[in-house]
């Protein structure tokens, strides 16, 4: 059966495909054959690589692939492995993440009602794209924050609307309201289906107990309001680096985010659901693992990435932590001068002096206005700068977590291996002792973890090859991403001078008129 | 060897009296006095300590009773610096502890020196001319009591009535000047916490641009090359904001910080010098010589606000056009990066 290898197969007619992918040409005819029928094949087995291979026929034709000159054509083929046969229902509530790694959901759904060819070649243009320009068009924007019911059942919804030309949509123009849980829930997602093979899945935004519990009881004050602007703006930053990944853009689930108009209540991420609990067996494990697991890491460049990115994330949350000393700084100089500023107008109205009254009112003017031009710089540095690092501290422990499951997924390559080892001991035992059917239910086991070694290293290299790509999309990102607010803070900073310029030179004339 | 002090007049120019520095000499600090002879044949260097200083005041105070004395405002010698000295201690000296090395202090005493030798009659006081002029420290001797105790006894006895000024423009002048005393020592304060604030935010700059240099990587790669690259920017961006805090708070300081200060001690000058002439049995012609101080004093209060007025927003406003210009240089290059 030379079915189940990785690249082209994507439905479980997978056998004439595989052979018709062979040839080099008629792939993308193929697999829209295998795409359409949209057998949700949940009854078979949940992901590829459980099953077992018995040939070596099929991995040599994936060799062949693989060193397909065209490059395109090679990385097209592992975009497309992703694309399991089986379709998870939408929810993705389905197989937990802990037993077999969930291969995602074909991201070319027939339900967007598009050529699936198209779809392909997209696929493969964005892969393109995203190495050289940027032909991405898409703006969320997440608004007019409103607060639903009454009391601790309360809860804030957001208006989200996504704005685009991209033909994967169903139109140019959606909105939808959405509540926090629905965000949780949607990274919750993205991160069972992708994490695990190596992506670099966006952080959502943090719960906060207190912000929330303050907005709940109704409390209409500075810091709530200052707590849900926050909020809003880690959401719309959240949704814009989640659909500027190429592959998560595509994903249903964010889709469905996007654009329907309901969606079931996520209550998966509540603590005490049934996946919910599994989570919190999942990271005993992992933590557990990470002790155990001694890697021999003959790749010198991941050694040298896992470090810098240790490095990287001690050197943010330095600057995380000057930033917020800024801030506090800069709202100290607010206060201080609006206190000046009141003391001043005191002062000239005290003064009998009526040129020395006036000026020194106008000073008091000036201060006060001084004072506002602060208060907007401090909002400038902070949700600038400040949300921008704790962003990227987050997004960091996405990097190091998915460089943790390559770990696993190496460590899962070699216990496999001495399994396999430990089998081919036992048979080789058993053919002395005279029991015939032992030594072939000895040799069918033997045949399928021979199988499953295969694809345990299979999936370690793709996983590394996917953090590779992952990395370097992610290093890119981080510049062009600083850059950007970068230049906004610094277009502040010229703006906020020029303005100061004009009120100081309006007072100019008032001090030098105190006869 | 001094001479009685008696009429004389200056023979320096009072414009050109300029406290140049302070050193510090173990735990007490001298001040360097530099005057231009008003013949225009150079100049007097002096070195004098806060003590010489208050040998001078005493002298003012202890002059001849001529007529009208009693009326006159002194002008108002700034405390005692102390080196070493507890926050409580420094916090009252105020503006005039702040800045590098004891400058803002120097200031007020050159505003001290100048007020005197401009005053028509403290500028005869012989020992001014001592003060300014004779390279020996003046003598410390005890001075004549002269008018000083008459002056603190009224004081006593006023502060212990709380008389009423029988004449209403003096009254209106008391009330007058107790709320201005209080507002300007407020505002004063205010703007203290605004400078010291500003020179915070300056420290936490200078943190913050380490802190990017830290992140600076000698790596090939390409986007972390760009990054530390952005960095460094960064980091230059933040230092420029950094020297901003800086020049806005000197600014603040030298200009109406000091502005503000001498109109508080000047306030309190006035304040003693109501409670003499209230006190003072010579009433008549001492009010008439106390009318004519509180105008000149007003006058010069006002002039001299003004001048502080004017010289803060001019250095602020330079500052600002020089910070501008900078942080427009800085945001093209930031666009240029890595194109």
């Amino acid at each position: 059966m030379a079915a189940e290898m990785e690249p082209p197969t994507l439905g479980d007619a997978g056998q004439t495909d595989f052979r018709e992918i062979e040839d080099g040409e008629g792939f993308f005819v193929s697999t829209v054959t295998t795409i359409e029928s949209p057998e949700p094949s949940s009854s078979d087995p949940p992901s590829m690589p459980a099953e077992g291979i018995s040939t070596n026929g099929p991995k040599q034709e994936d060799i062949s692939l693989d060193d397909d000159p065209e490059d395109l054509f090679a990385e097209a083929t592992e975009e497309v492995s992703l694309d399991s046969p089986e379709r998870e229902p939408i929810l993705s509530d389905g197989p937990s993440p802990a037993i077999t790694p969930v291969t995602p959901t074909a991201m070319l759904t027939p339900r967007m009602g598009l050529g699936t060819a198209e779809m392909f070649e997209r696929a493969l243009d964005e892969i393109e794209e995203d190495d050289s320009g940027d032909t991405f068009d898409m703006h969320i924007a997440v608004s007019d924050p409103e607060k639903v019911g009454d009391g601790m059942n309360a809860y804030m919804g957001y208006k989200v609307t996504t704005k685009t030309s991209m033909t994967i949509f169903s139109k140019n123009e959606t909105t939808v309201r959405r509540r926090f849980s629905d965000f949780l829930g949607l990274h919750s997602k993205l991160a069972s289906k992708y994490l695990h093979i190596g992506y670099i899945v966006p952080p959502a935004p943090e719960k906060s107990i207190v912000g929330m519990t303050k907005v709940k009881v109704g409390k209409e004050d500075l810091s709530s309001a200052e707590f849900v602007e926050k909020r809003r703006s880690a959401l719309e930053r959240y949704l814009m680096r989640t659909v500027k990944h190429p592959i998560l853009l595509k994903d249903p689930d964010v889709m469905m985010f996007l654009e329907s108009s309901e969606l079931p209540r996520a209550v998966s991420t509540q603590a005490l659901s049934g996946a919910g609990i599994l989570r919190m067996v999942n990271k005993a494990a992992d933590a557990v693992n990470k002790m155990t697991i001694k890697m021999n890491e003959s790749d010198a460049w991941f050694e040298e990435k896992h470090q810098q990115f240790e490095n990287l994330d001690l050197q943010l949350r330095k600057l995380h932590a000057s930033v917020e000393c800024l801030v506090c700084h800069r709202k100290e100089l607010s206060v201080n001068t609006a206190s000046f500023a009141k003391s001043a107008a005191m002062l000239g109205n005290s003064e009998d002096h009526t040129a020395l009254s006036r000026a020194l009112s106008q000073l008091a003017e000036v201060e006060e206005k001084i004072d506002q031009l602060h208060q907007d710089q401090a909002y400038a540095d902070f949700y600038l700068f400040s949300e921008l690092l704790g962003d990227y501290v987050r997004l960091i422990t996405a990097v190091k977590g998915v460089f943790d499951h390559r770990m696993k997924t190496w460590s899962k390559w070699q216990d496999t291996q001495l399994l396999l080892q430990k089998k081919r001991e036992a048979e080789s035992k058993l053919q002395f002792a005279n029991k015939p059917d032992k030594l072939q239910q000895a040799q069918d086991e033997i045949k399928e973890l021979e199988g499953k070694v295969q694809q345990g290293e299979k999936d370690f290299e793709l996983i590394s090859k996917t953090i590779r790509k992952e990395v370097s999309r992610f290093e890119k990102e981080r510049v062009k991403d600083f850059k950007v607010v970068i230049i906004q803070y610094l277009e502040s900073l010229v703006q906020t001078q020029q303005q100061l310029i004009k009120y100081w030179e309006a007072f100019l004339p008032e001090a030098k008129a105190i006869a | 060897m001094m001479e009685e002090a008696r009429e004389g007049s200056l023979s320096v120019s009072a414009q050109t009296i300029r406290v140049t520095e302070a050193v510090r000499d173990g735990d007490a600090l001298t001040f360097i006095v530099i005057s231009q002879k008003l013949s225009g044949s150079g100049e007097y260097h002096v070195a004098r300590t806060h003590e010489d200083f208050q040998w001078l005041q005493q002298c003012l105070f202890s002059q001849e009773v001529v007529p009208g004395i009693l009326g006159v405002i002194f002008p108002p010698l700034p405390a005692k610096p102390q080196l070493n000295a507890p926050t409580k201690v420094l916090k009252q000296l105020g503006f005039l502890a702040m800045g590098e090395d004891w400058r803002m202090y120097c200031m007020a005493l050159e505003t001290y020196l100048q007020q005197v030798a401009a005053h028509t009659t403290l500028s005869k006081n012989k020992c001014l001319e001592n003060f300014l002029t004779s390279s020996e420290p003046p003598g410390r001797q005890r001075v004549r009591k002269g008018i000083f105790n008459r002056l603190s006894q009224a004081m006593e006895g006023m502060r212990k009535e709380g008389h009423k000024d029988v004449d209403d423009f003096f009254q209106t002048e008391r009330d007058n000047n107790l709320t201005l005393t209080g507002c300007s020592k407020s505002a004063t304060e205010r703007f203290i916490d605004v400078v010291l604030t500003e020179q915070k935010l300056a420290v936490a700059c200078g943190h913050f641009s380490t802190a990017l240099h830290l992140c600076v990587e000698q790596e090939e790669d390409s986007a972390v090359l760009a990054f530390s690259k952005i960095c460094v920017k960064l980091s230059e961006v933040i230092d420029s904001i950094k020297r901003n805090f800086e020049s806005v708070a000197e600014n603040n300081l030298s200009t109406l910080g000091l502005g503000l200060d001498l109109e508080s001690r000047c306030q309190e000058a006035e304040k003693m010098d109501e409670l003499k002439v209230a006190a003072e049995k010579e009433f008549d012609h001492v009010s008439g010589v106390a009318k004519q101080e509180i105008a000149r004093f007003h006058s010069t209060r006002v002039e001299l606000l003004r001048q502080a007025l004017i010289l803060w927003c001019e250095k602020q406003l330079e500052t600002a056009r020089d910070t501008s210009f900078r942080y427009s240089e800085h945001l093209q290059a930031f666009k240029g990066l890595g194109e």
